[in-house]
């Protein structure tokens, strides 16, 4: 009986050690076939062309990545530029100015805006933010847009991100001692000096951390962005052009391209470095997290 | 001047704040205003008449019952690997031991991978397997999608359970697999709420099921078949040039929405026992 005991607490703790190991090979997995996917575009073909041409012409065997890669990165900008005064603001609001039922009130509505797929804010993006921009704000700045544009793209993606950041930056201000903003505020400082000269100042590793994080998540975003953005391969010379983020580019052409090959593998090579900038971001980001975290914590 | 700056700037915080809340009305109020004129019985309990992207008739119900056979099947693939390891990193490995941290961050970074590049590595993982776009196709990708989010939210729980327990239960001479078991019966609206965060964000995920499930019009009855989801109905419906057919799109949104407004719910109220039990 006992030994029947032991060897069932035996099976499960090797069991149990494989999955941990399956978790941590995982992510080499996806790393690595993504990777050797890449190769054959990155034998035929200099890496460094790769990524600063302009020509996309598939057919005809041009796989410049430069007007992909800069949509992505004018699309993510334009959704930090928004997203992160509203969620400083917001979440110092909700760290040390709201009252109890405020917080409780406010956690739900976080939640549901991290919670709303990414498909509906595509619908939304189309339905209310492409027809804005195409009728009431790009008229002002240039003679056409349809609307669907790197700037639509933008706006869609920071409401996307805003919960995220919000909730990080939240943790990252609960976790300053309280002490130290008790001691600012006997001083006869008021609750804004306090917020501007300790909690910020404290926290500026984490907000950093916390902006990473919220990059990362707008590069990889797809849906949306494929929604709203009008996917033209040029690169975009005005937030009013339409854009071409990488991760619609792949939405798009995957899955019908298993007759080129080294179609194939250039939309691999656009994965591969989603993976390797997401995982890099990620990495670091959580490290600052993690720190902040245990600095606190005893 | 101080006190000047003091009201100006809660005054610019709580108009943020209020803006956030707005923008969440906002995409809400759309989505039903659009959707609700188009919203029938038939939408979830007919299946698309004359194919999903012009047909005029019919409704959804072959991409919501996709959608959950998918959520399903991945849902059992997460939960059998990440019961099992949170329960590893918490109560089997040493409380700060390297290996648990190697865990939890290679989680994190797994957690942060989008979902396109979950579809891509899923699609080129069945073209080296010799799987078509399928049902387990399909929930196979997700399962990787839904795996890394469970876990954190578990393993977040699981580290808040006070050490107590777990103590009382080996000092009375059960094996640590017998602790686990009762343990677990404790942390069972902690799991419930992470299995309904993975639920909300799997079924929502078009870019993983894009290429691995593929789409259809009917109700697959094998693995193998195809099989049609709810956010890639609204994606395809609404890029048909009839009319009828984006109308059904944007009542395939609401669906969505509800479902998701519900999950959420439920969670929430799960999370609150869970503290309640907790005290």
């Amino acid at each position: 009986m006992r030994r029947l005991r032991a060897a069932k607490d035996k099976a499960a703790r090797y069991l149990m050690l494989g999955i941990g190991i399956f978790t941590i090979l995982l992510l080499l997995v996806i790393g690595l076939s993504l990777f050797f996917k890449a190769l054959p575009i990155m034998r035929e073909k200099n890496l460094w062309v790769l990524l600063s041409s302009a020509d996309w012409k598939p057919f005809k065997g041009d796989f410049g990545f430069l007007p992909f890669i800069l949509s992505t990165f004018y699309v993510s900008l334009i959704a930090i530029i928004i997203a992160l005064p509203f969620s400083i603001l917001t979440s110092i609001y909700l760290n040390s100015y709201a009252s109890k039922n405020v917080r409780r009130f406010f956690e739900p509505v976080i939640d549901l805006l991290s919670g709303i797929p990414p498909v509906i804010y595509g619908v939304w993006g189309t339905l209310t933010i492409v027809p804005l921009i195409a009728n009431k704000i790009a008229p002002r700045f240039v003679e056409f847009s349809s609307g669907y544009t790197i700037l639509a793209g933008g706006v869609v993606l920071a409401v996307m991100i805003i919960p995220l950041l919000i909730s990080i930056m939240v943790e990252v201000f609960r976790s300053i001692p309280k002490e130290m903003t008790d001691a600012s505020l006997s001083m006869g400082a008021t609750k804004w000096q306090t917020v501007k000269k300790v909690i910020l100042r404290k926290s500026i590793s984490g907000i950093i951390a916390a902006t990473v994080l919220a990059l990362s998540r707008a590069f990889g975003e797809t849906m949306a962005v494929l929604m709203v953005c009008g996917n033209t391969a040029k690169i975009p010379h005005s937030i009013f052009d339409a854009g071409y983020p990488l991760p619609a580019l792949i939405a798009n052409n995957y899955g019908e391209m298993l007759s080129m090959p080294s179609y194939e593998s250039a939309l691999m090579l656009s994965a591969f470095l989603l993976f390797i900038i997401v995982v890099l971001f990620n990495g670091l980001s959580r490290f600052t997290l993690n720190q902040i975290e245990r600095r606190y914590q005893f | 001047m101080k006190h000047l700056e003091e009201k100006i700037f809660k005054v610019i915080m709580i108009c943020a704040a209020m803006i956030i809340l707005g923008v969440l009305m906002y995409i809400i109020g759309t989505v039903f205003y659009r959707g609700l004129p188009a919203l029938t019985l038939d939408m979830v309990t007919k299946l698309p008449g004359g194919g999903f992207y012009l047909g005029k008739e019919g409704g959804v119900l072959n991409a919501i019952v996709g959608s959950l056979y998918i959520i399903l099947g991945s849902l059992t693939i997460s939960i059998l690997i990440s019961v099992p390891l949170v329960m590893y990193i918490n109560f089997y490995l040493p409380a700060r031991s390297i290996f648990s941290s190697i865990i939890r961050f290679s989680l994190d970074i797994l957690f942060g991978i989008p979902s396109i590049v979950y579809g891509a590595f899923g699609f080129a993982l069945m073209i080296y397997l010799g799987i078509r776009a399928s049902l387990i196709g399909g929930i196979l990708t997700v399962a990787m999608l839904i795996m890394p989010i469970m876990m954190r939210s578990f393993d977040e729980i699981t580290r808040l359970l006070s050490r107590d327990l777990p103590d009382a239960l080996l000092s009375l001479g059960t094996t640590k697999y017998e602790m686990v078991k009762v343990i677990l019966r404790q942390l069972m609206p902690g799991l419930v709420t992470a299995i309904l965060l993975a639920i909300g964000r799997g079924i929502g995920d078009a870019a993983t099921v894009l290429f691995t499930a593929g789409y259809t019009d009917n109700i697959p009855t094998s693995l193998n078949q195809p099989a049609a989801t709810l956010p890639l109905s609204i994606f395809f419906q609404l890029g048909s040039p009839v009319e009828e057919v984006q109308n059904r799109a944007y009542a395939s949104a609401i669906i969505l929405t509800v479902i998701i407004l519900i999950l959420s719910f439920s969670a929430r109220y799960f999370s609150s026992k869970f503290s309640k039990n907790k005290i």
